[in-house]
């Protein structure tokens, strides 16, 4: 009788206890799907929020091209036409966009066009001469507030004074919908232009490039140094305290926060050596410096992997050990440390703090060309635009966000790509 | 002693504390295939290493004595490693061809040692050498395949040529047939036996038969000690020593 | 002058390559030996003599150029008496006149003078730039060419810088310790000197005043950390508490529960997590996250602000998930398959056996896991300068606005920087404070996990 009580208690308990093994195993699946479902929610978000930056707002401008007006004749030189008064045809056609407009009310709407009509009113006729002293209808870009409001950024239905459109303006706008004088196209400014502190007219180009050219940097500084400094400590290095002390310390580099190196940069690359500041010169550099330990690691290990036999055969044909290591083992090491080399990269495309440290945060309008020339760089661009008071310019860093993550997976795929591909099973 | 070739006396070889051969003393003859055998991990690869010095690789080994190789003593820090390892080619129990093409394997040691001046010499050493290794026939047409690529016996046959291409004397084979089957294992030997002609070879093996087959001398290692060498068939039919009868008797090992 | 330098290195050092080769040739016929080593390695031996000495012209032209210009520049202004002058300002000036013609336009005729000096220097400066680098480069060569002998032995020589290049490659990461320690501690200690360090360290204002007008003295700020430290601690508690939970059930799911199949699927997109960048997690804190801890904190009655603790730690916590989550993983992977099988050979499930036997084993490993996720959260930057704030409160509320030690480094040193300024200057104290902290979180946890790692292996 007492056995079958204690029967009876283990079949309880035993229920109990796979009940609780169930529940354990319950709390580990949902942490997993929370974990992946905010990874879902912030690339929706990216999405949501940034998709909208790849469109622009277009209005139909009719554009008097009357020579007295430009100041132009018909015979002018190429010259002479780009001194042309592009800004008072473009006054004229503002004061005629909508039939009697009064004093004040041209100040309203000349608040609905972007600040480049006067290039684009200027582009149109110096690509077109032949339209002197016509009335030309040209599409041209509208302000910001216009394309906001039409891509339902920014609501109507606030008060007045917290909208950057008054209801004048509203009513404008709402007129142009209704004559089909506001359309949408692709924004091809996001991806020819640099930053600019008008959202309309700002893209990613100059940052894009500054980025490139700063992952140059980073290749050309790291890859070198990480090949020779991983060859030395696999294959030549004698076992001693400074070898160690080398090695300690580029494990504790890996680990070091970014924002130290980019102390780092500005203490020394920028007050001491004096090098230009804001240029992808100095951000490369740090960003190689923090780069380097990944490089190293992912060589080592690649260098480890050639099998000895490779430069035991090499050494017994009487090659030297040089000659063995780099005839033969570090070749066969390369497309590991490549792969390695383009995660780093990866990793280095991303890193921020560093590069605010070292000025890459300036405002550069232009496109750099060039290692030594001022310039921003992808992921402080897209601070910078967080950060931006106005409206316009939220959807362009979640767009800009899009471009780097998309840059992020093409390097990615690469590396997994080169893995693939090269990696040998001895 | 006119024409010895390689002479060893009382070898000592330490992995750290560890002592793997005791007073080695030897003394190989020129154009001879000489044998090498014994138990496992009696020190025969250690010996065969001592000679082109590999064993400098492993930082814990420590060799002393003396080894001669045409009276030149080769266990000393003046030694031209370099230099002695391209007169002392070296064949491995697993075949290791560089993954590289068939034409580079074999032109690597010329290329780096200089023996060539112009594209055309270079062709010649390769397909002489690849010829004398028996492998030119079946790879002619195939040069700029990767080494790899090739069967286990071409491949040690490939190791081979790419040894004797920088024109050495002496050729040392550790279990060069050992990854291999019979038939390739049959070509090889009877390379041997051609080789013989021109190289000095000394050869590890764990067959007593291939020892019988392509050998005129043997040496019986055991426990790091040499204990019999002698022409092979008086090792092989009347040894000396009761641990070698045991041994080739099959009697342990 | 970066362009047309390379340019010219690298036809000095083709060149020599082709001569260093032709000429040993040369030699070794006229002699009728046969060189000790390959041409190729005579050529290389030119090229290196060439390559290094033109290198070291460069970069000392490139580093020291444009200071030596400027201190001369500088010292032959025509200074007006009584008149203030900003050095850095006026220097500006000069440069952005040289460079740009039409800037002259209204600038003081001291001004138009000094910045024509200045361009006279540059072309001077850089005529000879490249007269030394060509006369560097043939020096090298002549002296190399002296040792292109057949008896000379390039391929030893060849071998040995290599070596050294190799060593030097080796050394850069120690440099480039040295030069953390250096730039931090060097201007440390400029901050030390203007603020006395145990206000620094325990003083809870933390006023960094700035000056608005020039000529204004920069003590009148207080720097007491503790808010800094303490609003740090905030986010960082904050970002564990999301982070370790579901870390560390993530990895115990992927590697006791989890079929190959999801283990396959769910690892790559974790790294994906990993692999984004903070500031896409700080606009997602800032756009999605903080609006709605504001909003959860007033349908709670509290009242959040827009930029707050619980936000930024929150989304830290998730961007750390990854980072526990594979660590965790290898640590329990690595525990002994005997261990698993003893505890279920007497009965235990699943949930028992991890519990009780993998976790209490895996608990080293684990908390190195932690302590360098917790150095990883301390030195995070974007997330927390885009979505915690810039205000010093000294409070445990984290639906408050707090700021933390990167976030302070960052704004202080946005915009103009001006080393003679204590506020400038804190930001190197605070990299002080967080690079010994998190090399001592490293240092620990590395030695935890290496323990751990021995008694497994
Ligand atoms: N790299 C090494 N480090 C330490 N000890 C070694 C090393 N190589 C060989 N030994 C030791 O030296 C002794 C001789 O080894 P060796 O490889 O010469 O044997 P062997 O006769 O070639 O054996 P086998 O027939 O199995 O190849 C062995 O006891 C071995 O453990
Ligand atoms: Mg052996």
């Amino acid at each position: 009788m007492n056995n079958s009580v204690a029967k009876e208690k283990i079949v309880s308990l035993r229920k109990k206890r796979s009940l609780e093994d169930m529940r354990f195993k319950y709390y580990g699946f949902t942490a997993m799907c929370l974990s992946l479902a905010v990874l879902v929610f912030l690339l929706y978000t990216i999405f949501s929020k940034g998709y909208t930056a790849f469109q622009k707002t277009i209005v139909l401008l009719e554009v008097d091209y009357n020579q007295e007006v430009l100041k132009l004749t018909p015979d002018s030189s190429d010259e002479e036409m780009e001194k042309g008064k592009f800004f008072r045809v473009k006054k004229q056609a503002i004061e005629n966009f909508f039939p009697d407009l009064s004093k004040s009310d041209i100040k309203l709407v000349k608040k609905l066009f972007s600040i480049n009509v006067d290039n684009e009113i200027k582009d149109y006729f110096l690509d077109n001469p032949e339209v002197i002293n016509t009335k030309q209808q040209i599409w041209v870009t509208a302000h910001s507030d216009v394309d906001q409001l039409l891509k339902g950024n920014s609501r109507r239905d606030v008060p007045e004074d917290r909208r950057k459109l008054n209801d004048i303006q509203l009513s404008y706008v709402d007129q142009l919908v209704e004559e089909n004088r506001v359309k949408q196209v692709f924004n091809n400014f996001f991806f020819t232009k640099a930053d600019s502190r008008h959202p309309e007219i700002a893209g990613v180009a100059g940052s894009f490039m500054g980025s490139l050219f700063t992952l140059f940097t980073v290749f050309i500084l790291s890859f070198p140094i990480a090949i020779g400094a991983s060859v030395y400590l696999e294959e030549f290095a004698p076992k001693n305290r400074i070898t160690e002390l080398i090695e300690v310390n580029i494990s504790n580099l890996a680990a070091v926060p970014s924002i130290v190196f980019g102390l780092l940069g500005l203490g020394v690359l920028l007050n001491v050596f004096g090098l230009p500041r804001s240029t992808p010169l100095v951000g490369g550099s740090v960003l190689a410096l923090m780069t380097l330990p990944t490089i190293i690691i992912a060589c080592r290990a690649s260098l480890k992997a050639v099998p000895p036999s490779i430069k035991e055969g090499a050494l017994a044909v009487g090659a030297t050990k040089t000659q063995a290591v780099f005839h033969h083992v570090v070749p066969l090491a390369l497309p590991g440390t490549l792969t390695g080399t383009i995660i780093g990269l990866a990793q280095a495309l991303g890193e921020t703090a560093p590069l605010i440290m070292i000025g890459m945060i300036a405002f550069i309008p232009n496109i750099p060309t060039g290692l030594t020339e001022p310039s921003a760089a992808l992921p402080v661009q897209i601070y910078l635009w967080v950060e931006s008071a106005e409206r316009g310019f939220q959807e362009k860093s979640a767009a800009a966000i899009m471009v780097i993550l998309i840059f992020l997976f093409m390097m990615n795929a690469i590396a997994v790509f080169l893995r693939n591909r090269f990696e040998r099973k001895w | 002693m006119s024409n010895s070739k390689i002479l060893a006396n009382s070898v000592d070889v330490y992995y750290g504390s560890k002592q793997a051969l005791f007073g080695i003393s030897m003394d190989i003859k020129e154009k001879e295939v000489t044998a090498l055998i014994g138990p496992s991990g009696c020190g025969k690869s250690t010996f065969l290493r001592c000679i082109n010095r590999m064993n400098d690789l492993i930082e814990i080994c420590k060799v002393s004595g003396s080894i001669k190789v045409d009276n030149e003593e080769i266990i000393s820090d003046k030694t031209d490693v370099v230099s002695l390892r391209s007169k002392i080619g070296m064949v491995f129990q697993k075949p290791n061809p560089f993954p590289k093409s068939i034409f580079d394997n074999v032109a690597y040691g010329p290329t780096i040692h200089g023996l060539v001046d112009s594209k055309n010499d270079l062709e010649e050493i390769v397909h002489s050498s690849l010829k004398k290794a028996g492998l030119f026939d079946e790879v002619k047409d195939r040069l700029n395949e990767p080494g790899t690529s090739l069967s286990g016996g071409q491949q040690q046959r490939l190791c081979i040529a790419r040894a004797i291409a920088v024109n050495p004397e002496i050729i040392l084979m550790d279990e060069p047939c050992s990854a291999l089957d019979p038939i390739a294992t049959a070509i090889i030997e009877e390379l041997i036996d051609e080789l013989r002609l021109n190289y000095t070879i000394i050869i590890v093996t764990h067959s007593m038969q291939q020892a019988a087959r392509v050998s005129q001398k043997t040496c019986f290692f055991h426990l790091g000690e040499l204990i019999e060498t002698g022409e092979t068939n008086k090792i092989f039919t009347n040894p000396d020593n009761t641990k070698t009868q045991d041994y080739i008797t099959g009697r342990f090992g | 002058m970066f362009f047309w330098s390379l340019v010219l290195i690298a036809v000095g050092i083709f060149s020599s390559f082709i001569y260093g080769r032709s000429r040993i040739k040369l030699n070794s016929k006229k002699q009728g030996t046969k060189s000790k080593s390959l041409p190729t390695y005579y050529a290389q031996y030119v090229l290196m003599w060439c390559l290094f000495p033109a290198l070291i012209v460069y970069f000392s032209w490139a580093i020291f150029q444009e200071q030596i210009i400027q201190n001369i520049v500088i010292s032959n202004f025509e200074f007006i008496e009584g008149a203030v002058y900003n050095e850095g300002l006026l220097l500006a000036e000069i440069r952005n006149v040289a460079n740009n013609p039409s800037f002259a336009d209204g600038k003081s005729i001291e001004i138009i003078n000094a910045a024509s000096h200045y361009s006279s220097l540059r072309q001077i400066s850089q005529i000879s730039f490249y007269t030394s680098i060509i006369i560097i480069m043939l020096l090298g060569a002549l002296y190399a060419s002296q040792k292109l002998k057949p008896e000379f032995h390039a391929q030893h020589t060849i071998e040995r810088y290599i070596q050294y290049i190799l060593i030097f490659c080796s050394s850069v990461a120690i440099f480039t310790t040295i030069g953390i320690v250096f730039s931090l501690i060097f201007e440390s200690l400029r901050f030390f000197a203007e603020v006395s360090i145990f206000e620094f360290l325990f003083s809870t204002e933390w006023y960094p005043f700035i000056p608005i007008r020039e000529g204004q003295t920069a003590a009148e700020g207080s720097f007491g950390a503790v808010p800094i430290f303490a609003g740090t601690f905030l986010v960082m508690v904050v970002a564990m508490c999301v982070a370790v939970p579901l870390g560390l059930l993530t990895a115990i799911y992927l590697a006791e529960y989890a079929s190959q199949r999801v283990r396959k699927t769910v690892k790559p997109l974790l790294e994906i997590l990993a692999g984004i960048p903070t500031i896409v997690y700080g606009f997602f804190a800032f756009v999605s996250v903080a609006p709605f801890v504001k909003a959860f904190g007033q349908s709670i009655g509290i009242d959040a602000s827009p930029t707050s603790a619980l936000a930024a730690g929150m989304v830290m916590g998730v961007m750390i998930i990854p980072f526990i989550s594979s660590l965790s993983d290898d640590v329990i992977n690595s525990v002994p398959q005997s261990l698993r099988e003893a505890s279920l050979g007497i009965g235990a499930n699943k949930a028992e056996t991890i519990k009780k036997v993998i976790l209490p084993a895996a608990l080293p490993g684990i908390v190195g896991a932690f302590l360098l996720a917790i150095s990883r959260a301390i030195g995070e930057t974007m997330i927390v300068v885009v979505a915690a704030g810039t205000a010093p409160n000294l409070t445990g509320n984290p639906f408050e606005n707090v700021t933390t030690v990167t976030v302070q480094i960052v704004v202080a040193l946005i915009g103009d920087q001006e080393f003679d300024n204590p506020r400038t200057l804190s930001a190197f104290a605070l990299g002080l404070v967080l690079f010994v902290i998190t090399l001592f979180l490293n240092i620990i946890a590395l030695q935890i996990v290496k323990r751990y790692r021995e008694r497994y292996e």
